[in-house]
This record gives C-alpha cells, sequence and structure tokens, in this order.
C-alpha cells in the first residue's frame, strides 16, 4: 500500500516540509534544508543552510542577496533527479519565470507535484510548463476565479503601441514587477515588432541584464536617469508599479501610466493603482487555465495554496476530484 | 461593438479633457457610419432604451453558470456588471459574431424586455470581456465614462472646420445616428435646416471687477441680478417645446411642469430656479432644491409638488414669427415686457431691472445681495445685440465677494494627469466642540470640504514637499496629514447637508491663500461656517 502525500507532506509554519527528505519548499522562513521554486522574494529569502533550485534560480538569489545568500547551494537541470533521504526529487519547468520550476517528489509508490507559481501561456523568457501526471498536485490559486480569464498578450501590447500613436507627445510609462514581468513586457514589446530602446527605472536593470546574460535576447534597453520629459517623449519607460506616481516620475512630464498585471482585469484595482492603461499581463494562470492543468496532471487529489482556495476548490471537487486548501502563509498577492 | 466598447474602456481610465478628447476624435475617425454616430448619441446620453432590470441580468448569467462561483465572483468584484461581463461563459463565441453598436441600439430600441433579454444572451456570446462590459452600460442607461455632451461635441468639432456653436445650434434638428451632421463635420456638405425648434448657442458674459468699471459710463448699461440657478433656452414653435441648458443639451423631459405651461410661440433666455409661490409672491429656493430636479430625468409628483420648476427671464431672441437677435438689447426687453405683459404665467417672470445712479451705489447694492438666488450682478450694454459666444465687450458678470474661512488641511490625495506625483487634492476641516470619553471638554477637527485649486505651481511644490515630511497614516492612497498648516479657502456659499459630518457643505471651495504663519488652532470654527449660511 503505497504511503499517501498527506503523511509525508505538510504545511509547517515556516512552509510546506517534506519529512522523510528532511526539506521545507519556498520556506518563509530560514531553515536547514530549502528547495527553492523561484526566485520572488517570498518564495526565495536569505539565509537557509543549503539550498537546491535550478542554476537561474540561485543566480537570481545571488544577483538579489549577495553570493553568500545560503551556506550551500545545489544547481539543478530541469528533469534531473536527485535522491534527498527516502525521497527522490526532480525540478520540472513551471513556466513562471526565468528559472522557475514546479518540484516533484516521489515516496513510498506516491508522487506529489508542487507546482509554485505558474502560467501556461507562451512566455518568451523560460521555457514552459510541463503536466507531470501525479497523485497529488499542488497548485496556487493567485486567480482562482472564474472572474479571471486573461485576454490574449497581443491585445494588450497593441494597448501600449496605440496609446503611443494617440498621444504621441507623451511617454507611456509601464509599473512591472521587476522580476519576470518586466522581461516578459519587453520579450512581447520585441515580438510585436517594436524595436526602439525601452527605457528602464533603476531597479530593473540589473535583472534584466541577468536575464540577457542566460540568453534570453530583449533588444535595446537604456536608464532613465538624467533623461528629461523632452527626450522621454513618446518612449516606453518601464519602473516598478509603486513608482508610478512617485516623484521618480516627474522625470517624464506628464506620461501614460500603465500597470502590467493580472490585477487589472478588475477595474476597481486598476483604478487604485491609478492606471491609465491597465494591461493584463500576467505571470500566473487564470481560471480556465488553472482547471485546464489540474486535467491535465490527472491527479486524484489537490491541494490549493495561497489565493482564492474557495472558489477553485469547489470547482474541482465539481470534477470528482478531492480537494482541499492548503494553508501556507507568508505567500503574497503580488505579480 | 468592439470599437466602441475600446473607446468607453479608454475613456473610463482616462482623467484628463484632453486625453478623452484625443480618444473620442480618434474613434469618430476610424468608426464607420452609422455606428459612431449612434456613440455619440450614446455619450451625450440621448439614447433611450429599454431598462433591463439587473436581477433579470444575474439570474440569466446564474443559469449558465455554478451560482456558488457567481456568488463568490461577485463578492470579490463589487460590481454587477463587471462581475457579469467577466463571468459570461465563453464557449459560445464561434456561434455568435460581436454585433454591431448599430445593430445593438435598433434592435434594443424596438424590443420588449424578454426579447430584450434573448438578444443580450446572443451579444454576450459574440463579445469579448470589455465588449461585455460596454453592452451592459450600454442597457443599464448611464455610460459614467466622465463624458458630457459638450465634451463629445467638441471632439466631433475636431473632424473637420465646423465649430462647436454651429454644431450646437444645428445638432437638435438631427437625430441619431446623426449621420448628415458628421457628415458636415467632416467636410461634406451642410444639411438644410429643418425647424425652428433648434438651439441657438447661448449670448455669454465676462467677468468684472470693481476696477474695471472706470472705464464705463453708467447709462450704457443695464444691470440685473445674477440668478443662482441655470441658464436655459425655452425655444417653442408650431405646438412644440423644448427647454435646453446652456450647452445645448434637451433638458424638456425633466421639467413637464414648465412644458405644460407653454402655450407661446418664442425663443427666450431665462434663468432655470426653483420658486414657490407664497402670499402671491415668489419666493427663489437654494441652488440645492434645483439640483434635486435636475438629477432626476423623470421627477416624480412629489418632487414636483414640493419643488417647482420656474424660469425668470431676461432675453427673448424671437417671439412669434420676429427674430430680435439683432435689436439692440434695449428694444429686445420692450419686446420682452410687452409680450410678458399680454398674458402673465406663472411659472415665468421677468428679471427685473436695478435701477441705479452711479457704479458706487451698485457696488453697495452688490455687498448687500446675500439673499437667497443670488450670485452677485449681470451687467449688460443696452446697445448689445444677441451674439452667440462669448463675444467681449457686451455682457459682464460681476460676481459677489466670495465667502472666506481659515481651515486646517486634514488629509491629501495625488491628483491626475501632470499632477499624479504632487499631493493636490485636500479636505480641509474646522473646529467644533468635543467632549472626551472622561468627560473632558475639548475640540476636534472635522471636514468640512475639499479643494484642489486655487495655488500655483510653485505653490503646489510647497504643498507636496509639507504632505510627504507631515503624514501620520496612510490608507490607501489617502494621506492623514498632522493638523499643523492652516489655509484660507473661498467658496460662493454654504449649505445644509446630510452628507457630512460637519452637517454643511460648501459651494465651490478652492484655495485662496496658504498661511503658513498661522498655526492650527487658530483656524475658525465649523459654527463660524454655519452663521454664514443662506
Amino acid at each position: 500500500m503505497p504511503l499517501h502525500p498527506q503523511h509525508w507532506l505538510r504545511p509547517m509554519p515556516g512552509g510546506l516540509y517534506c519529512e522523510p527528505g528532511g526539506f521545507f519548499i519556498d520556506p518563509s522562513r530560514p531553515v536547514d534544508r530549502a528547495i527553492v521554486t523561484h526566485g520572488h522574494g517570498d518564495h526565495a529569502r536569505a539565509g537557509h543552510g543549503r539550498v537546491a533550485a535550478t542554476t537561474e534560480t540561485l543566480a537570481i538569489m545571488a544577483a538579489r542577496y549577495g553570493e553568500g545568500f545560503a551556506r550551500e547551494t545545489q544547481a539543478l537541470a530541469y528533469g534531473e533527479r536527485i535522491s534527498l533521504g527516502d525521497v527522490t526529487l526532480m525540478l520540472e519547468p513551471a513556466g513562471h519565470i526565468l528559472g522557475s520550476a514546479q518540484v516533484v517528489l516521489e515516496h513510498d509508490g506516491c508522487r506529489a507535484v508542487i507546482s509554485g507559481d505558474y502560467k501556461r501561456r507562451y512566455d518568451p523568457t523560460c521555457p514552459p510548463f510541463t503536466p507531470v501526471k501525479c497523485d497529488v498536485f499542488v497548485t496556487e490559486a493567485t486567480f482562482g476565479l472564474p472572474v479571471f480569464r486573461h485576454p490574449p498578450d497581443k491585445n494588450e501590447i497593441a494597448k501600449v503601441l496605440h496609446a503611443r500613436e494617440l498621444f504621441p507627445d507623451r511617454s507611456v510609462l509601464i509599473g512591472v514587477y521587476a522580476l519576470g514581468k518586466c522581461q516578459r513586457v519587453i520579450a512581447l514589446l520585441r515580438r510585436a515588432g517594436y524595436d526602439r530602446p525601452i527605457y528602464l527605472h533603476g531597479a530593473l536593470q540589473a535583472l534584466t541584464q541577468l536575464y540577457e546574460s542566460r540568453g534570453v535576447a530583449l533588444g535595446p534597453t537604456a536608464s532613465v536617469a538624467g533623461m528629461v520629459p523632452a527626450q522621454l517623449k513618446s518612449e516606453i519607460v518601464l519602473c516598478p508599479p509603486s513608482a508610478i506616481g512617485e516623484v521618480w516620475s516627474r522625470r517624464m512630464g506628464d506620461p501614460v501610466p500603465a500597470v502590467a498585471s493580472g490585477w487589472m482585469r478588475i477595474r476597481a484595482r486598476a483604478r487604485q493603482a491609478r492606471a491609465e492603461l491597465p494591461l493584463i499581463i500576467s505571470d500566473h494562470c487564470d481560471w480556465d487555465e488553472l482547471l485546464q492543468t489540474v486535467r491535465d496532471v490527472d491527479a486524484p487529489e489537490v491541494w490549493v495554496t495561497h489565493g482564492r482556495e474557495e472558489a477553485l476548490i469547489h470547482a474541482i471537487q465539481q470534477t470528482g476530484r478531492k480537494a482541499r486548501a492548503l494553508s501556507l502563509i507568508g505567500y503574497e498577492d503580488e505579480e | 461593438m468592439q470599437l466602441f466598447a475600446d473607446l468607453l474602456d479608454a475613456l473610463s481610465y482616462q482623467p484628463a479633457r484632453n486625453g478623452k478628447l484625443r480618444l473620442m476624435e480618434d474613434y469618430l475617425r476610424h468608426a464607420p457610419d452609422p455606428d459612431r454616430g449612434y456613440a455619440l448619441a450614446a455619450l451625450c446620453g440621448e439614447l433611450d432604451l429599454p431598462s433591463l432590470k439587473p436581477a433579470a441580468l444575474r439570474d440569466m448569467t446564474i443559469a449558465q453558470i455554478d451560482p456558488e462561483l457567481f456568488h463568490w465572483s461577485y463578492d470579490y468584484v463589487g460590481d454587477l456588471a463587471e462581475t457579469i461581463a467577466l463571468i459570461w461563459p465563453t464557449g459560445n463565441t464561434t456561434t455568435h459574431a460581436p454585433p454591431r453598436l448599430s445593430e445593438v441600439i435598433e434592435r434594443l430600441r424596438l424590443a420588449g424586455r424578454a426579447e430584450a433579454m434573448t438578444l443580450m444572451s446572443d451579444w454576450l456570446d459574440g463579445l469579448d470581456a470589455t465588449g461585455r462590459w460596454a453592452l451592459l452600460k450600454l442597457a443599464a442607461g448611464a455610460l459614467r465614462v466622465g463624458v458630457s455632451a459638450r465634451l463629445a461635441k467638441t471632439a466631433l468639432s475636431a473632424l473637420g472646420t465646423v465649430s462647436l456653436e454651429e454644431i450646437e445650434e444645428t445638432w437638435p434638428q438631427h437625430q441619431p445616428p446623426y449621420t448628415e451632421l458628421i457628415q458636415w463635420v467632416a467636410g461634406g456638405e451642410k444639411p438644410a435646416a429643418r425647424n425652428t425648434l433648434g438651439f441657438r448657442p447661448l449670448m455669454l458674459s465676462h467677468p468684472i471687477e470693481e476696477s474695471d468699471l472706470a472705464n464705463f459710463a453708467p447709462h450704457d448699461f443695464c444691470a440685473e441680478w445674477k440668478w443662482d440657478g441655470i441658464r436655459v433656452q425655452v425655444a417653442a414653435a408650431a405646438g412644440q417645446v423644448r427647454l435646453y441648458s446652456r450647452a445645448g443639451e434637451d433638458i424638456s423631459g425633466a421639467f413637464p411642469d414648465l412644458i405644460e405651461q407653454v402655450d407661446f410661440e418664442a425663443v427666450l433666455d431665462g434663468e432655470l430656479l426653483v420658486a414657490r409661490h407664497r402670499n402671491g409672491a415668489v419666493e427663489v429656493a437654494s441652488f440645492n432644491d434645483l439640483q434635486q430636479r435636475l438629477n432626476r430625468k423623470k421627477p416624480t409628483p412629489a418632487l414636483l409638488a414640493s419643488s417647482p420648476a420656474h424660469v425668470r427671464l431676461y432675453d427673448a431672441l424671437i417671439i412669434g414669427n420676429d427674430d430680435l437677435r439683432a435689436l439692440p438689447l434695449r428694444e429686445r426687453r420692450q419686446h420682452l415686457e410687452a409680450w410678458y405683459g399680454e398674458k402673465p404665467r406663472p411659472r415665468f417672470d421677468l428679471s427685473p431691472l436695478i435701477q441705479f445712479a452711479d457704479w458706487s451705489e451698485l457696488a453697495r447694492l452688490r455687498a448687500d445681495a446675500r439673499a437667497a438666488g443670488i450670485e452677485g450682478l449681470m451687467l449688460k450694454r443696452w446697445e448689445s445685440p444677441y451674439i452667440a459666444g462669448r463675444v467681449k465687450g457686451h455682457w459682464f458678470k460681476w460676481k459677489r465677494d466670495a465667502l472666506t474661512i481659515d481651515a486646517v488641511l486634514m488629509y491629501a490625495q495625488r491628483g491626475h494627469g501632470k499632477r499624479s506625483s504632487f499631493y493636490s487634492d485636500f479636505t480641509f476641516g474646522c473646529w467644533r466642540p468635543f467632549v472626551d470619553e472622561n468627560g473632558n471638554p475639548g475640540r476636534e477637527l472635522v471636514p468640512v470640504g475639499k479643494a484642489y485649486s486655487g495655488f500655483t505651481d510653485e505653490e503646489l511644490r510647497k504643498l507636496d514637499r509639507w504632505v510627504r515630511n507631515n503624514t501620520v497614516e496612510r490608507f490607501g492612497p489617502v494621506r492623514v496629514l498632522s493638523p499643523g498648516l492652516v489655509a484660507e479657502f473661498e467658496f460662493d456659499s454654504v449649505h445644509e447637508s446630510t452628507r457630512h459630518k460637519s452637517g454643511i457643505a460648501l459651494r465651490f471651495p478652492r484655495f485662496h491663500r496658504i498661511r503658513w504663519d498661522k498655526p492650527a488652532n487658530e483656524a475658525d470654527e465649523v459654527e463660524t461656517l454655519r452663521k454664514l449660511m443662506t
């Protein structure tokens, strides 16, 4: 009789703990051994003893926290199997950002997959999500409500290019998450044929260079430091969402404020973000993609972590699968 | 429909007037006929579609969606139309093509409730989320994207060389979808005039200061009170009547009590007021009472009885078949008085002329004018013909002095557009007595108004810096300020209000002076404001 993962994977105050393997996944406080799914700050924290992650995730952590972010690191290639205690572990692409991975665990005849954050649609900056059949699938639920259905990315990018034509005297200032969203928006603009330099807030430059050094071609980018409004007319500028409307943005004069995030689907959220141009571009699954993924991995049981769990659990149960909430704390709604 | 939906979507997020104009102009250039004309009518609030009950739309949605999922979604989104637009199942898009705007409006206009629901369902199937949202807004009647009829017409005028005044004058001769009108504006031939019920753009005035008066001879001018209502034009011909607002919007539907009293043929200029007859006299009510009427497209019998509409006439453009516009005001006034004298009508009266010998006497009269319904004085040159627009040197408004108060800045929010990085929107408050939980008497600040203007760019920069250095708490976009900065605020009047904690509301408050020198505890009390109430 195989041992069900509920006996060897459990939520602890510090995060999801795998007892026979002796490790945590994305722990929110320092632990001896951590597996990190991707480089976003709420999943990848500094100060662990040993960290195993993809090469790219380790590079991102080093760029954010400095080389000494953990006592010891172990770089894993996608699909490479390792043993930790009585557990076999492997990372598979999650399609969320560069280096993002799902954690595939096998123990005593059972397989559990912890998706981390993931998405299903095309992203030129990272390999696509690979569905892995499993007994228990642990999914995020950031956009776990049927009102979240992201439109095609190219529609949103077309809005940016149209705004440039409509307001030739203004720059378009897009608020983006520094890791992942920034580089994806650049890549999508390039795919739409936009070949002018894209201007970056200082906080976005290091990670963008890191992407390029990992072979993700993003075209010409430049710093906005020292520029005056007249030079930035009709240019596209990227910055962290919090910089829109801050003193920093005055160098743009009167920019068209845009925000690229899945939350922009909700009008009240877009207005709160003071976006004149809300762009629904997300690095998470929308509702349909969450349900499609559950069908693809074909797990009889699904555990739902951070986000809007109730509706997703309800919908999964309607398909005849078991589903329950896995209360993990410390992850944010940021995207 | 998709182009129109994208326009509404962009307008709903666009705070700036120029930005809105640019979006509408772009749409009007690219959308085909007759859709763009219908869009214009929708933006001007002129479409009368059968209104669909929100509950019916919700039930129609729940029939296709798990009710639990709908419930959670509605709970999260908070807006019913938006929830439906987002949650509507997308599996049926292949069987239904997205409708054109013209199709939506033409069919919805003729449809009964039941048929309308079937149509809506098919259209919702064919549209994307933005399209569905726009369709539901259209069906709800009010677009609420911050566009006035005048702004929409201004965008239309940008298509060609026809002026806004010309568009407004001919507008009422046309019906949605305004195809002839739009083609004319876009460079085509001017459509032939059809009737005399059309709006004639109004003659407007310039503000004047007391010091300017020295250049004028008192006997060249007539003086009238400046009534605190809204400017209207009454146009009646061939048994039909229209009441137009100052921008040419037809507001007849909201004022049946006036319209039914029109038994004449004339085009008259006057002030729309709420006025009650008491002991044979006409008592003008406050602007608040008029606001109640203006807010209601279809007034209830109770509202008609409690707030009767009244027009105080001050000029005549046409009486019978005689166009008087080329005559001097002196003669137009004689015609108006003679016409009114033949048959006085209770809902209409004449704006009396104020007798004065010289400017100082007039200044005294103006200084005393704080009775309800008076905003100041109008000075009109006796020789003025009636000319559309804001022509120089003929008509002047001499507003009564604004009231002022010293108040403490309490909350700040950032502005929009060029001001989006500046704290430019302020809530200010005054003191009132207050007893704390231990029974000790003290004073507390309560908000009395909001102001966004009246400072220079340099002052705005200083205010912004002050806000950033004196924030004690933040609630989302709102900064709570430490009570340390006093400003003198100007406003036109004070009214009772149940919507504000202080129980009062100010009309047109704006910054007058920032009192960097004045301590917060020397700001005024709410009681001081109450005494200024009219």
